[in-house]
């Protein structure tokens, strides 16, 4: 579990993260959610330790990653995985190279069980066979899917997303959120996902934090969003028409969970 | 304001320096990284300097016997005097100034690019230090190899002039050789690969910390690289003048 206490984050003055408090939860895929600018991705930075803040506290299962010697931030990072919005693969390495990469930096195993460690990652997540090609010979959902599994190559305790679905058509987009929504159930992983796809919010939103304009303003889960109050939620989430549907939809009938728990 | 700036600059250099020079996370990996530097920045180098230094070796034969029209010059010193330029400055500084260009361009487009694309946010994040694990490998195999291209250099400048003396009737072949033989002093090359080792350096670390440095997009890592070699030429030629000083007085 991840919690953040009393998060501020400044910029020349201009203050992103007014003391945002939020718990990350293991096991469930958290969603960061918030309009371009709201500081989510300060959030997440700060998370990840990219971005130091003035004050607060970022607990990982209780140790403070604001107060850490740098030796305990080089083993913590050993236990995070994460997915970068343009994937971030490296280039002059193979899909295979990729994956294999933390685990030549990080474990002491033979070539040929790193080899195993990270055909069986690229099995997860429906690679076989592209070991061999470059990332600039891939598509962009396969090069997402080899960030995953380069991600979950060290069995990390705690999963970061950046806009995992950028750049990816609506089929891809639901494959990859399945697929980080398999891996966090699978593996017992706290994973957080700063998304804009409101298919994501509404598909695999198990614990939502929606910041504005640099407060947390609303926690919630994906079923609880229908009936938010919050105006500035109701507007980020069913801005479009079809949004606004599918929530009058739901209003009448219900989640598919709650028809069919209601069936049962 | 721009002393204030320049010594901002130096400082975050120095303390780049301090984090490239620490001991590697795996020393497998970094041998094997710095095999294929010393492929990419070295051995790939090697065609330009042997068009470069012949052309030169043989424009500076021709310019010696052009220009040296004195009858009371012996015909010898034409060789004397390209092998002097050869082995005082153009081995070294001539051609630092040269792989700045090449080399320098490469490596700042190369780091500026892995941080536009927040490769080297992933290695930081996976806790791997990156300025050590992308930038020293580099600067080990160009200083490494540089002594190799300095060599191959002279070499092939000599072999310019032999060449103009072959096909031309500029100056006899054998007098030439005799030229490139006399008053030979050993030091001149010692000077020059000590040199050649210092401008190394510079052009390894100066071009990787601009493109370590680089915020934006694909203009940022242009511009990027263009500072790169004109801040390397830049030391380049301030340290021939401060070796100069230092080595050959």
């Amino acid at each position: 579990m991840i919690e953040v206490k009393d998060l501020t984050k400044s910029f020349d003055g201009r203050t992103v993260l007014h003391g945002v408090n939020a718990t990350f939860e293991t096991g469930k895929t958290n969603l960061i959610i918030g309009q371009s600018g709201s500081g989510k991705t300060v959030l997440m930075k700060s998370l990840v330790g990219l971005i130091r803040p003035e004050e607060g506290q970022i607990l990982f299962d209780g140790r403070n990653l604001l107060t850490m010697k740098d030796e305990e931030i080089k083993n913590l990072r050993k236990e995070i995985g994460m997915l970068f919005q343009g994937s971030a693969l490296f280039d002059s390495e193979t899909v295979l190279g990729n994956v294999m990469f933390p685990l030549m930096m990080f474990t002491r195993t033979s070539r040929a069980e790193m080899r195993d460690r990270a055909m069986f990652c690229l099995e997860r997540v429906n690679l076989k066979g592209a070991e061999r090609k470059y990332p600039s010979e891939i598509s962009g959902g396969m090069q997402k899917r080899v960030a995953i599994a380069r991600a979950i190559a060290l069995n990390p305790k705690y999963l970061f997303c950046d806009e995992p679905n950028s750049g990816l058509d609506p089929k891809t987009s639901i494959l990859i959120d399945e697929l980080l929504s398999d891996i966090t159930h699978e593996y017992n992983i706290t994973t957080v996902i700063n998304t804009h796809d409101m298919n994501s919010v509404l598909g695999i939103g198990e614990n939502i934090i929606f910041i504005n304009k640099g407060h947390r303003e609303w926690v919630g889960d994906m079923t609880q969003i229908y009936n938010t109050s919050n105006q500035a939620l109701n507007d980020f989430v069913f801005a479009t028409r079809l949004f606004q549907e599918v929530r009058e939809y739901v209003a009448e009938h219900g989640t598919i969970e709650q028809r069919e728990k209601h069936n049962k | 304001m721009l002393i204030t700036k320049s010594l901002a600059t130096f400082g975050r250099y120095c303390m780049y320096l301090g984090r490239v020079f620490s001991l590697p996370d795996r020393w497998s990996v970094f041998g094997k990284r710095t095999l294929q530097e010393v492929s990419k920045l070295g051995i790939d180098s090697i065609p330009l300097v042997i068009i470069i230094s012949l052309f030169i070796g043989a424009v500076c034969t021709i310019q010696m016997q052009l220009n040296v029209t004195s009858p009371l010059m012996p015909a010898y010193s034409v060789g004397l005097a390209t092998r002097d330029i050869v082995l005082l400055e153009f081995s070294n500084s001539i051609l630092c100034l040269i792989l700045a260009g090449k080399v320098g361009s490469n490596i700042a487009s190369e780091i500026g690019t892995m941080r536009v694309t927040e490769q080297i946010d992933a290695l930081e994040i996976m806790g791997v230090n990156s300025a050590n694990y992308l930038t020293l490998p580099k600067i080990v195999a160009f200083v490494l190899f540089m002594p190799v291209l300095v060599v191959l250099c002279m070499c092939m400048a000599f072999i310019g002039g032999w060449l103009v003396a072959t096909v031309t009737d500029l100056i006899p072949v054998s007098r030439y050789f005799y030229g490139l033989q006399t008053m030979f002093i050993e030091w001149y090359v010692w000077y020059s690969l000590i040199k050649s080792l210092v401008f190394a350096f510079i052009i390894a670390t100066v071009s990787s910390y601009f493109g370590y440095y680089v915020k934006g997009g694909a203009l940022q890592v242009g511009r990027a690289s263009t500072n790169a070699v004109v801040c390397s030429s830049i030391f380049i030629l301030l340290f021939d003048v401060i070796l100069t000083k230092l080595l050959l007085q």
